[in-house]
């Protein structure tokens, strides 16, 4: 065989193997509903494809991740069950304290009944109450401090009406504050308790 | 009347029970059935339970779905999970700290399509959740995104 009809058959060969890598499954990235940065890394043997694109996709084959565009009308296509069946997501609600005292803003009032409203659209709904301080203090004092503000809004929850088992209140202390401050900065903003109905 | 007379021990008994079933509703628990059409069953332990919408899902349980079933979840850590017909997801370990966010969530599509939302845990550590399938390996830096898993 001369060098150049070799070549063309391992070509040949190359591209028919390449042809004959059963498939194995695919990914897709989605984009993003609120427009932020978003990646999935495939790994497949020592093969890796990071996925940054909307749409960007890889099919996973015997022979590795190969590359490749997807739309959203091929997603439709494959994945309109699964993505019909997708929860309705988290709704999060704010509530802010008037100054010193466990007491709702008026404001906070009329966004509680925003939050029972979101409850009755959900067929099972749950319900976590996140707790948040400023970064006055160390986490020995916040954590406990935003829990206990949680407490209060899960009560004022539980008094109208909501089923104990429905219900979490969780603290996450100084660790994300809606304004970024320095360490030992007071900040109203920051002292607030978040409703996740679910 | 006998019952008014509850002792010491009994009432010990009383209040460490309450105090039982409200920590263990409180942690055993890693997510929730929101939306289940078809038939949807999930095994754990062994027992083939009802997919029924309400029903709350322990780590190492396994999701299967049939020819007409879909099936969505919520996890604690706030990711939507949710898969077509044919499908099988086994939620191998999930893991969370609500508090810091740190947590550990690894799952596998082992047949089947599946549409994910990350949630807090992909979010607070890029490295803290995979979903697996029978040949690959998905590091979840977030969020959307679809998988299938071909026969």
């Amino acid at each position: 065989m001369s060098s150049l009809a070799r070549r063309i058959a391992v070509v040949a060969l190359a591209a028919l193997l390449a042809a004959c890598a059963t498939k194995q499954g695919s990914v897709v990235l989605l984009p993003e509903r609120d427009g932020k940065a978003t990646a999935v890394v495939v790994t497949q043997g020592g093969t890796q494809v990071p996925l940054g694109q909307p749409y960007a996709a890889a099919n996973l084959t015997s022979a590795g991740p190969k590359a490749y565009q997807s739309s959203a009308q091929e997603v439709q296509t494959y994945f309109a069950a699964a993505l019909a069946a997708q929860p309705l997501p988290p709704v999060q609600f704010t509530l802010y304290f008037v100054e010193g005292k466990d007491e709702f803003t008026a404001e906070s009032k009329a966004i509680i009944d925003g939050v029972f409203a979101e409850i009755a659209k959900r067929p099972v709904p749950d319900v976590v109450v996140i707790g948040h301080t400023d970064k006055v203090g160390s986490d020995a004092v916040n954590d406990p401090l935003s829990r206990q503000r949680a407490e209060v809004v899960r009560a004022a929850l539980l008094a109208r009406g909501i089923a104990v088992d429905k219900v979490v209140a969780i603290g996450r202390g100084k660790r994300e504050p809606i304004v970024a401050t320095a360490e030992g900065v007071a900040e109203a903003r920051n002292r607030r308790v978040e409703i996740q109905v679910r | 009347m006998k019952h008014a007379h509850v002792g010491p021990w009994s009432r010990w008994l009383l209040t460490s029970l309450a105090l039982g079933l409200s920590s263990t509703a409180a942690f055993a628990e890693i997510g929730q059935i929101k939306v289940a059409k078809g038939q949807v069953s999930v095994d754990r332990k062994g027992q083939v339970l009802p997919g029924q919408v309400g029903l709350l899902l322990e780590a190492a349980d396994v999701l299967k779905t049939g020819a007409d079933g879909s099936v969505g979840v919520t996890m604690r850590d706030n990711t939507l999970l949710s898969a077509g017909p044919n499908s099988i997801l086994a939620l191998e370990r999930f893991e969370f700290d609500a508090t810091t966010s740190q947590g550990r969530f690894d799952s596998q599509l082992r047949r089947g399509t599946l549409s994910v939302v990350s949630g807090r845990i992909a979010k607070q550590s890029p490295e803290a959740m995979t979903l697996r399938t029978p040949s690959a390996v998905l590091g979840v830096r977030g969020t959307e995104f679809v998988v299938a898993v071909d026969e």
